[in-house]
């Protein structure tokens, strides 16, 4: 993977604790637009990196768990809150900084969303607003 | 004839992703709780045929607020850390989430001496049950059923799943005690972990 800077391309997923994703967004700049055929395989690259995190938590405790799994030439980045939502991006350039602060500002966006007592945590995230200020902080952080 | 629907009103409020999140500075009066309460218990009183039945109710409301109070609280206070093992999570029950909760950390955290995946949390005159008056009838009932369930939600989301029950002490019948009893799974991780 290239490091620092370069448009990386990037897939983020929030798992729920029951093992389903309950948001997924892809943040790739327009020239590498292969996203569709490559959809597929991120999802299960980022269910794969799942275990490791699953086993990592326990030994390692803090929240921004950093790289954790690679496969081929991208890296996959975990943060994971206290109540075991975890935060998974598939990425294939390193910026560990910028992740960093892209998963912290999500999470605020996550308590948010987890407050509504109408929502349950397993469930998809529904909120255009969510979406929208998301994919705002993945043009500030990631790319 | 013209109707109120004649034109769309606009939204008064920012949508909730965009309202800060408040610095939970701000307290709740114990009479609006307490009324909000004995509303909730008689609404599951009335679909409940007995007092166990009923504390599952209150254990369940309870349960969906542990969840959130637990996610609200670590983002407030900026934890860059998570709880992983058994003794540092209820002791952040007993102290964070209690001064949260009720504005103070609960009385007491201790070990079961017969058992090794039990604990106790005890509270002489829990805030909830302040008002509450068990009639005779029901002498089994202990409405802090409803704190169980708080905390069982926090443990659960947390990787630590157990049973939490509200008992009220024989000996002392203002004082509760919450009897949390891990799941094996969580025994035996913390086992490993010791080394």
């Amino acid at each position: 993977p290239s490091s620092h800077g370069g448009m990386g391309s990037y897939s983020f997923v929030i798992v729920a604790g029951g093992d389903n994703p309950i948001y997924e967004a892809e943040f790739t700049p327009a020239h590498k637009k292969d996203a569709q055929d490559s959809a597929n395989l991120n999802q299960f690259v980022i269910h794969a990196a799942l275990d490791v995190v699953d086993e990592m938590l326990w030994n390692s405790s803090p929240i921004y768990l950093k790289v954790v799994d690679k496969f081929n030439d991208q890296l996959i980045s975990a943060y994971v809150t206290a109540g075991h939502a975890r935060f998974m991006l598939l990425h294939d350039v390193r910026n560990e900084d910028g992740i960093r602060s892209f998963m912290h500002d999500v999470h605020e966006l996550y308590v948010k969303v987890l407050l509504n007592p109408f929502h349950t945590p397993t469930q998809r995230i529904v909120s255009e607003t969510f979406d929208a200020r998301v994919r705002a902080l993945g043009k500030k952080y990631l790319n | 004839v013209r109707t109120a629907m004649a034109a769309p009103s606009k939204p008064r409020q920012a949508n909730i992703v965009d309202r800060p999140i408040s610095k939970g500075r701000s307290e709740v009066s114990q009479s609006a709780f307490a009324y909000l309460f004995s509303e909730f218990i008689q609404y599951s009183q009335a679909r409940s045929t007995t007092a166990n039945e009923l504390e599952l109710r209150l254990e369940e409301a309870g349960a969906t607020i542990g969840v959130r109070v637990l996610e609200l609280v670590a983002l407030r206070d900026g934890k860059s850390r998570r709880e992983t093992r058994m003794q540092s999570m209820l002791q952040y029950i007993n102290s964070t989430i209690w001064k949260a909760l009720f504005g103070k950390t609960a009385d007491a955290l201790s070990k079961s001496v017969e058992n090794e995946d039990e604990y106790m949390i005890s509270e002489t005159d829990p805030l909830v049950n302040q008002f509450i008056s068990v009639p005779p009838s029901l002498p089994n009932l202990n409405c802090a059923a409803f704190v169980a369930g708080i905390v069982r939600g926090i443990l659960d989301a947390s990787g630590f799943p157990a049973r939490v029950t509200a008992h009220t002490d024989p000996s002392e019948p203002l004082r509760t005690i919450l009897l949390i009893k891990f799941a094996p799974e969580v025994i035996a991780r913390e086992k490993a972990l010791a080394g």
